[in-house]
């Protein structure tokens, strides 16, 4: 790792204030993303600023209709809390292993928008809305593409309103060594519509209207069983072909509609 | 730049040198010779650097020193009390829970996390707790039967 200076922040206006007055800073919330890039010399911030200590963001409330989690709140927290949507609690404790677990935060994983992470596709799939230090942001307009959103320099994720769903489900196929997607899907009956949200997939999260259109007509796994989409520009690597990904985007989201309906 | 920091390993006030950039594991390790805690991958994959922090299991390896000042660390070292092995660490002898032992501190400390928030664990959840603990050596199956083995004695008091 270089070397960087490295502050608390007490609060969310001392972390922004703090980003804004450094020369290359750089957020830190679980370091499960970001220690091991800067361990791997990927990354050279000037200054780290740690948001471990910042007790607003790790605060949770439950409306009658929406939860709404801190960006600092723990995959593993968000995995145990007794939930108003159990699909997002579901897809929480599939992320990495336990340790990572206690350590990765929701907002951390949004913000690196790694094009395999879970969150992405709960966020996209349930229509949930970004609040950052500066502004609301729905997620459709959030995840822009490959490790890129659309959060300004220095704009801090704050908390995720997520509305809850009639029904809903998360599945994937996850990467045997690491556990992250190769392909996952979430699928959701919200109170304005279906909604199909891949990640894993492609450059970013996506919807699949066509899946979504036939879900409208009726929520069964079956109406999804001739939809394939199309694999152009889907990610090719050496855990999978893109023609392969499609297939198993169709398969994920049929178990994801039978779990929901389970 | 070089500081000095403080936490409380093992029930102890400890204080060490260290850079913002050292890690975790090689604070206890190198500056309080607490060898207990190996690194096999540094890369956040295999576990053998778990310890609590804050009660928590974690990965040392990908926590920076820094970030432990002021909280709590228990390690591999604080678990036993005197000569007389903790349960977890009996069970793991009496079921050939080791062979090379070097994921073994870890495995330890997953393990005693789990049992933490499911006294009498399955099988499976055994299993699927340990994702992210390699053993080289392969013996999954025996330390599968030591966890087991421990929560019995554990929820039966008999250690
Ligand atoms: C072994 C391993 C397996 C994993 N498996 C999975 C998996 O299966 N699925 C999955 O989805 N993820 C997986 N992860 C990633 C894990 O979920 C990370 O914890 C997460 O992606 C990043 O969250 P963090 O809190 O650790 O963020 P950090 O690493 O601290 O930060 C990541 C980035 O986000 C920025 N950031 C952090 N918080 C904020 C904020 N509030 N506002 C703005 N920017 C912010 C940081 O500046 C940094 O650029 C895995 C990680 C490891 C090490
Ligand atoms: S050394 Fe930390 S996970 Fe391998
Ligand atoms: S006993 Fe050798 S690595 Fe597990």
């Amino acid at each position: 790792m270089y070397a960087f200076r490295y502050h608390h922040a007490g609060s969310i206006d001392e972390a922004v204030r703090l980003h804004g007055s450094c020369e290359d800073p750089g957020y830190l919330a679980g370091g499960h993303t970001l220690l091991p890039t800067l361990k791997m010399r990927l990354a050279q911030p000037s200054d780290l600023i740690d948001l471990g200590t910042i007790d607003a963001l790790k605060n949770t409330s439950t409306g009658t209709d929406t939860l709404i989690i801190g960006a600092g709140v723990r995959h593993n927290d968000v995995a145990r809390m007794t939930h108003p949507i159990p699909a997002l609690a579901g897809l929480a404790g599939q992320i990495g292993d336990f340790q990572v677990r206690n350590r990765g935060t929701l907002g951390g994983s949004i913000a690196n928008a790694d094009p395999a992470a879970d969150y992405p596709a709960a966020l996209v799939g349930l229509g949930a809305t970004v609040i950052t230090d500066r502004r609301q942001i729905a997620a459709d307009d959030f995840f822009v593409d490959l490790f890129e959103t659309a959060l300004q320099e220095g704009e801090l994720v704050t908390s995720v309103a997520f509305p809850a769903p009639r029904r809903a489900a998360y599945m994937k196929f996850p990467n045997p060594a690491s556990r992250y997607a190769i392909v996952g899907v979430f699928v959701a009956w919200t109170a304005s519509g279906m909604r199909v949200a891949v990640t894993g997939a492609g450059a970013r999260v996506f919807r699949v209207a066509a899946m979504e259109e036939a879900l409208e007509r009726n929520f069964s796994p079956d109406v999804l069983a001739d939809i394939q989409i199309p694999d152009d520009g889907l990610n090719s690597d050496i855990h999978a072909t893109p023609d392969y990904r499609a297939h198993l985007v169709t398969v994920m989201a049929r178990r994801a509609v039978a779990l929901a309906n389970a | 730049m070089t500081m000095t920091i403080s936490m409380t390993v093992n029930g102890e006030e400890r204080s060490g040198l260290c850079e913002e950039r050292t890690l975790l594991v090689t604070f206890l390790r190198e500056t309080l010779r607490l060898t207990g805690t190996h690194v096999g991958c540094d890369t956040s994959q295999c576990g053998a650097c778990v310890v609590h922090l804050d009660g928590d299991s974690v990965k040392a390896c990908t926590v920076l020193a820094v970030q432990a000042a002021g909280h709590d660390v228990t390690t591999i070292e604080g678990i036993a009390d005197g000569d007389t092995l903790h349960p977890m660490q009996q069970a793991f002898h009496e079921n050939h829970g080791l062979q090379c032992g070097f994921c073994t501190p870890g495995m330890i400390m997953s393990a005693l996390d789990l049992l933490k928030h499911n006294k009498a664990p399955t099988e499976r959840e055994i299993r699927e707790h340990l994702e992210g603990n390699f053993c080289r050596c392969t013996g999954y199956h025996n330390i599968v039967r030591s966890i087991a083995a421990a929560a019995d004695m554990m929820a039966t008091g008999k250690a």
